[in-house]
């Protein structure tokens, strides 16, 4: 039997819980964490550094589950600004949409949102894995670096702008491509990663539906001929 | 920072319980805008060529007995009228223009903070707590309202200074953002004649627009032409006497967030700000997109 231990922010500061969820869990540690509440409240769940279950019933705030370590956070509703923020491990699945920069500049672990993205998914994403069963708004997967963006509706503008070494798939239809950012042919190992994180997340597309989307890297070397002109 | 506020109200139930609704969705943006804060609520128009007039005086001790007073020897004497501290509002069969003229003649220290059939502003330098139990936020009823809690960035801290602006007659606007071209804007709308009351750039913003709409242009297409001209990061919401309006810049880095009810259309930079609406867990919440146009009319 998991242990469930309840919290609910309508009578707690968002602070008292997140100095209990990074000092108190104990050893072995509450297996799974429930949250009441979130009214859309920032940071909850924030600085997570163990292995732990913690559900958040409702529509939680900025910042959720930043800098998340081990722990496997489900928001029960929709998140504000950068959930999953600077993301190292573990998972954060968003059960609803998800507003500006989600998983901005995860390092690792597997971020799902099964709603839309607004603007700006995966913005400097360097390891993490995303998985969107929606659509994502303009200028998502800018600068990112690392990691993978499964994006099963449709992109908004400039997808991939100055894009490094992440690869992202897109299953619907994309506004337009952002500077260096081209569409590369789907390979045997591109079916495989798309197929493993669909099944991560549990949506069911066909992987050979999906475009691949990679830097064309020509904006690694300054080229002064080029006159801004990318 | 900055936090807007919008609560547009469907239903007789709701209008009567604006105030009450509308005060803790502002006081929750404080922490987005803690150094002024302001709102514009609008009231069933007027009718036989009646306006509503709100002023602002610097102290809040102004004898505004003696300014009613020599108003009333001057105009007509059935106005009706209401005093809040630096807030007065009074209504009048008065026209605009003879009511500027007298003002700048006779109490030029008094601002006219708001004209039109329907409007009524308070704005003013304080946490928006203070200023919701200065000015009795719970207690204002009327049929839609935008708010705003201002942390400045651009221009300094004063009432002036304080959203919403308005601009002709039942417009009014609050921002999240900042402009980078005010100066040039301002400078273009005041050679055809518009005068400006303070350097801030969401003034120039709301002038132009009203600029547009007095040259013939609906809202939507004053905003449309703004596109190409207001340099900046903005989400605007605006209100007239029949509707809210809303658009955010094309890169949408300020926040908005919307929910619907058959109730209510509520507008916040945060869901924080709607979390505690009635039947909120039932609204459609959604966030509006880049250069739309969101219109709500009454």
């Amino acid at each position: 039997m998991a242990t469930v231990t309840q919290f609910d922010l309508a009578t707690m500061t968002v602070r008292e819980l997140n100095q209990y969820l990074h000092h108190e869990l104990g050893e072995p540690a509450i297996e799974q964490v429930e949250i009441a509440n979130p009214d859309g409240l920032h940071s909850i769940a924030a600085g997570m550094d163990q292995e732990v279950a913690i559900e958040i019933r409702g529509h939680a705030g900025y910042f959720t589950a930043g800098m998340n370590k081990l722990a496997h956070v489900t928001i029960h509703g929709n998140v504000g600004w950068s959930v999953a923020e600077n993301m190292m491990s573990g998972t954060v699945r968003v059960k609803g949409h998800a507003s500006e920069c989600a998983g901005a500049s995860g390092q690792g672990g597997l971020l799902v949102i099964e709603g839309n993205t607004s603007s700006r998914c995966g913005i400097s994403l360097k390891g993490t894995d995303i998985v969107v069963g929606g659509s994502v708004g303009h200028f998502s997967a800018f600068m990112a670096q690392a990691g993978t963006m499964v994006i099963c509706g449709d992109a908004g503008h400039h997808l991939g702008d100055s894009l490094y070494e992440a690869t992202l798939y897109v299953h619907g239809s994309i506004a337009s491509l952002g500077a260096d950012a081209c569409e590369q042919p789907m390979e045997p190992e591109d079916l495989q990663r798309v197929a493993t994180l669909l099944e991560k997340a549990e949506l069911e597309y066909d992987p050979a539906s999906f475009k691949r989307i990679g830097s064309a890297r020509q904006l690694y070397h300054w080229n002064a001929d080029a006159g801004q002109e990318y | 920072m900055c936090g807007i506020i919008g609560l547009l109200a469907r239903s007789d139930n709701y209008r009567a319980r604006l105030g009450e609704l509308v005060t803790p969705m502002v006081t929750c943006m404080g922490t987005r805008g803690p150094d002024s804060a302001g709102l514009a609520v609008f009231h069933t128009p007027l009718e036989n060529g009646d306006r509503r007039y709100g002023f602002f005086h610097a102290n809040d001790q102004f004898d505004w007995s003696m300014f009613q007073n020599d108003f009333r020897s001057q105009f007509d004497g059935q106005s009706e009228w209401r005093t809040c501290e630096s807030h007065a509002a009074l209504v009048s069969s008065a026209t605009p223009v003879q009511l500027k003229r007298w003002l700048q003649g006779s109490y030029p220290a008094v601002h006219l903070l708001s004209v039109g059939k329907s409007i009524e502003v308070y704005k003013d330098e304080g946490h928006p707590q203070q200023l919701a139990d200065r000015y009795q936020f719970t207690s204002l009823t009327g049929s839609h309202v935008i708010a705003h809690t201002r942390m400045a960035t651009e221009s300094t801290v004063s009432p002036a200074h304080a959203h919403p602006f308005t601009a002709g007659e039942d417009f009014c606007l609050v921002h999240n953002g900042s402009l980078s071209n005010p100066n040039s804007i301002r400078r273009k709308l005041q050679r055809k004649g518009i005068h400006f009351e303070t350097d801030n750039d969401t003034e120039a913003g709301c002038r132009f627009l009203e600029w547009r709409m007095s040259e013939g242009d609906t809202l939507e297409e004053a905003i449309e032409a703004s596109f190409s001209v207001l340099d900046g990061f903005y989400t605007f919401l605006m209100a007239t006497a029949d509707r809210l309006v809303l658009v955010r810049d094309a890169f949408a880095c300020k926040p908005a967030v919307v929910a619907e009810t058959d109730d209510y259309v509520a507008v916040a930079s945060e869901f924080r700000s709607l979390a505690h609406l009635p039947d909120i867990e039932s609204a459609t919440v959604f966030e509006p997109l880049p250069e739309e146009i969101y219109s709500w009319q009454l």
